[in-house]
């Protein structure tokens, strides 16, 4: 049934339908609303674990970290700052190989200090290790949020579900909440297969010497490369179950044969589809929307960049310095296309700034109107900044 | 007793002399003399098999587990530095979800217990968690080459702390941690030197019968980093205990419950004297003599603070150095 949710409280009652015995977490705007949602749910007596109200964000990724190798499915949340103090654990998770989801309610990250939404936080820890799936809607983030327990628990990585903060965190949109039925069907009491146990003792987190380390960093890899056939699996067996796909690792929408696309990952995909159909005298567009982004589905994205002539990739985030991180990934794989599209890198809605519908139409003016130049921030008004920051 | 006195006893009966369980098997990487390795042997041996450990990183965890090897016969984990209360925190939340009785225990170091995992050990302690904490105190960041931590003694030289024409070792004090965590109002929390094994026991025994946060600092000398010889270890720790510098003391709701006493206190230079990271403290030096009397003035600040003086040894004073040599047993 379908219900007007805020996207926190959407995501506190996907948590709890898939029935997490330990969660810690500390609050951290706009992470917040979900993990006072679940306190509630606790308190009502409406979801039975423990809530474990940790002094940091560092703790949180620690408590859940030994809480899943004791054998519990486990949940924790976090945002931008947070999600920077918590980085050594979610290095030190990912390589144990534990089993544990987190959602990431995405916002920039300081200085200078905002609250608001981009995924610079997320960014900043893609090789962590971390399976790391962006979500478009709350719908959306709802149906993730069950698939990743799925996925975490058949591959033993952790699954980090990306959420923009604020534009999907605290907006209201009519969701379905699955029935608890659904859920258990699609995810079954687990075991995870190193439990700590004191019948049978082992060691985890040993010193590995030069000796060993480049074959455990080689399984890892190889275990995230492997998990984008689990994430299609998950999402087309929930699909099955819910009627509602999330578009695997990456969903492609509009006109096949459109010579121009733009790539998104997370809810800027909305705005854009919005545009687009306002917009046919445009032309055709691809919309291609990354779900996956750790791992990172390279054949799916060449076969969606078949026959294009551009490409725009639009990301939330930058790497200083550098450019485009997503923009530099999609470049990277796009060299094994025979006539690879032109790419033009642009970054938008940096700390919040909106990204309005007349984006579309500048997008594809500049696309036809310019060769690609550089990595750019398509929003910023240089004018604003003395001459020699410009 | 000359050894050569000593009855011999046939290796089964020597084995069935032996603890039944041992958590930490021989075959470690611990260096000669190694206080910590003795310590958190008679740990686990107290507290049994039905244990869950988080450890934090430092020597401990680097010399018991050099993977593909590992000394532990009780499930253990390695995670961070500074994170091993909220791991062992977790461990006890899953457990109390499962409805388990397993008890954990989080093993660290002074640099990870005073110093950079402090804040995660105050969370468990104020969350409440049935966590028996035990914080292996060498005095210094011994992991990585002899730094110093907040846990250092006054005047000690590390590699951080070096003496010099400005400078007589480490220039502050050391942490009182115990106050600190006894602060938390957890239910117990004891300091413990390897020097009195069978006291050790018996604190771990009385933390492991409380459903709560319990805490444990054992004294746990390292030869390497203090410069004595490895084979002086219990009489140094003894002599921490006995200057009163290192007082053994428990504390249960925060309030002082009980202290070893010391019968015959000894000047520091007993103890000072037998390790290097204090040499400079015997060399012709006003500034030296000068440390030497506040070192005094802190031991027997301790005494009087913790009424330590006492006409009888305390009955757990099993004269540690021959118990240790005994397997940890009296002969029957």
């Amino acid at each position: 049934m379908r219900k007007a949710l805020e996207g926190s409280q959407a995501i506190a009652q996907a948590v709890a339908l898939c029935r997490p015995q330990v969660i810690a977490a500390y609050p951290i705007t706009p992470q917040t609303h979900i993990v006072e949602n679940i306190a509630k749910l606790v308190a009502d007596g409406k979801l039975h674990c423990e809530y474990v109200s940790v002094e940091s964000e560092f703790s949180a990724a620690s408590v859940v970290l030994g809480a899943a190798l004791a054998g519990s499915r486990t949940y924790t949340a976090s945002a931008s700052q947070g999600i920077l103090l918590m980085a050594e654990v979610l290095f030190n998770i990912a390589g144990s190989r534990v089993p544990i989801v987190m959602t990431c309610a995405n916002r920039a990250v300081s200085a200078p200090l905002s609250i608001w939404n981009d995924q610079q936080d997320s960014m900043a820890v893609r090789d962590a290790g971390w399976i790391q799936l962006y979500c478009a809607d709350n719908q959306e983030a709802v149906d993730t949020t069950i698939q990743a327990y799925r996925i975490a628990e058949r591959t033993e990585l952790p699954v980090m579900v990306c959420v923009d903060g604020f534009s999907l965190t605290h907006t209201l949109e009519p969701i379905d909440i699955p029935p608890q039925q659904q859920v258990d069907a699609f995810l079954p009491p687990y075991q995870f297969a190193r439990t700590l146990d004191p019948r049978k003792p082992i060691s985890m987190g040993t010193l590995v010497s030069p000796d060993h380390y480049p074959e455990a960093r080689h399984s890892h890899h190889q275990a995230l490369l492997n998990a984008a056939d689990e994430i299609v699996a998950a999402d087309a067996d929930w699909a099955a179950i819910s009627g509602r796909s999330s578009g695997g690792l990456l969903q492609v929408e509009g006109d096949p044969d459109a010579e121009i696309a733009i790539l998104t990952l997370g809810s800027v995909h909305g705005t854009l589809a919005d545009a687009r159909e306002l917009h046919p005298e445009l032309g055709p567009v691809k919309l291609i929307r990354l779900r996956s982004f750790r791992p990172f589905p390279t054949a799916a994205l060449l076969q969606a960049c078949a026959g294009l002539t551009d490409l725009v990739v639009l990301e939330r985030a930058l790497s200083p310095g550098g450019g485009g991180i997503v923009g530099v990934e999609v470049k990277a794989a796009l060299l094994g296309l025979p006539n690879p599209p032109r790419v033009h890198n642009f970054a938008v809605g940096l700390g919040g700034r909106d990204v309005p519908l007349d984006i579309y139409p500048r997008l594809l003016q500049t696309v036809r109107s310019q060769p690609p130049g550089p990595f750019a921030l398509f929003d910023v008004d240089l004018g604003r900044l003395p001459a020699e920051d410009r | 007793m000359n050894a050569n006195d000593q009855p011999t006893i046939p290796i089964t009966d020597l084995r069935h002399r032996q603890p039944r369980f041992q958590g930490i098997e021989s075959g470690h990487r611990a260096c000669l003399g190694c206080g910590e390795a003795l310590a958190a042997r008679l740990v686990t041996e107290a507290a049994g098999p039905d244990v869950m450990i988080a450890n934090a990183t430092g020597c401990l965890e680097i010399f018991t587990t050099p993977w593909p090897e590992s000394a532990w016969r009780l499930p253990w984990m390695h995670s961070l530095f500074e994170n091993t209360g909220a791991i062992a925190a977790g461990m006890e939340a899953a457990l109390k979800a499962q409805g388990k009785s397993t008890k954990v225990l989080a093993f660290g170091g002074d640099g990870g217990t005073f110093d950079i995992g402090f804040q995660s050990l105050s969370g468990m302690l104020e969350r409440g968690h049935n966590v028996l904490y035990v914080c292996y105190d060498n005095e210094a960041y011994m992991n990585t080459g002899i730094q110093r931590s907040s846990s250092t003694p006054h005047a000690a030289i590390t590699t951080t702390s070096p003496a010099g024409r400005e400078r007589m070792g480490k220039r502050h004090l050391k942490k009182d941690i115990l106050t600190i965590i006894a602060s938390h109002h957890i239910p117990y929390a004891a300091s413990a030197s390897v020097a009195y094994p069978c006291d050790i026991r018996q604190k771990v025994r009385r933390a492991m019968e409380i459903e709560g946060p319990t805490f444990l600092l054992i004294h746990s000398p390292c030869p390497l980093g203090w410069g004595h010889d490895g084979a002086l270890s219990i009489e140094v720790a003894r002599l921490a205990v006995k200057t009163g510098l290192f007082p053994l003391i428990e504390l249960e709701r925060g309030e002082l419950i009980g202290a070893m006493p010391l019968r015959d206190p000894r000047p520091v230079t007993e103890y000072l004297r037998l390790q290097q990271r204090f040499a400079h403290l015997f060399k012709d030096d006003p500034r030296a003599r000068q440390e030497l009397e506040h070192l005094q003035a802190l031991a027997e600040r301790n005494i009087e603070y913790y009424g330590l003086k006492g006409t009888q040894d305390d009955p757990r004073d099993s004269e540690g150095a021959d118990t240790v040599r005994r397997g940890g047993q009296r002969w029957a």
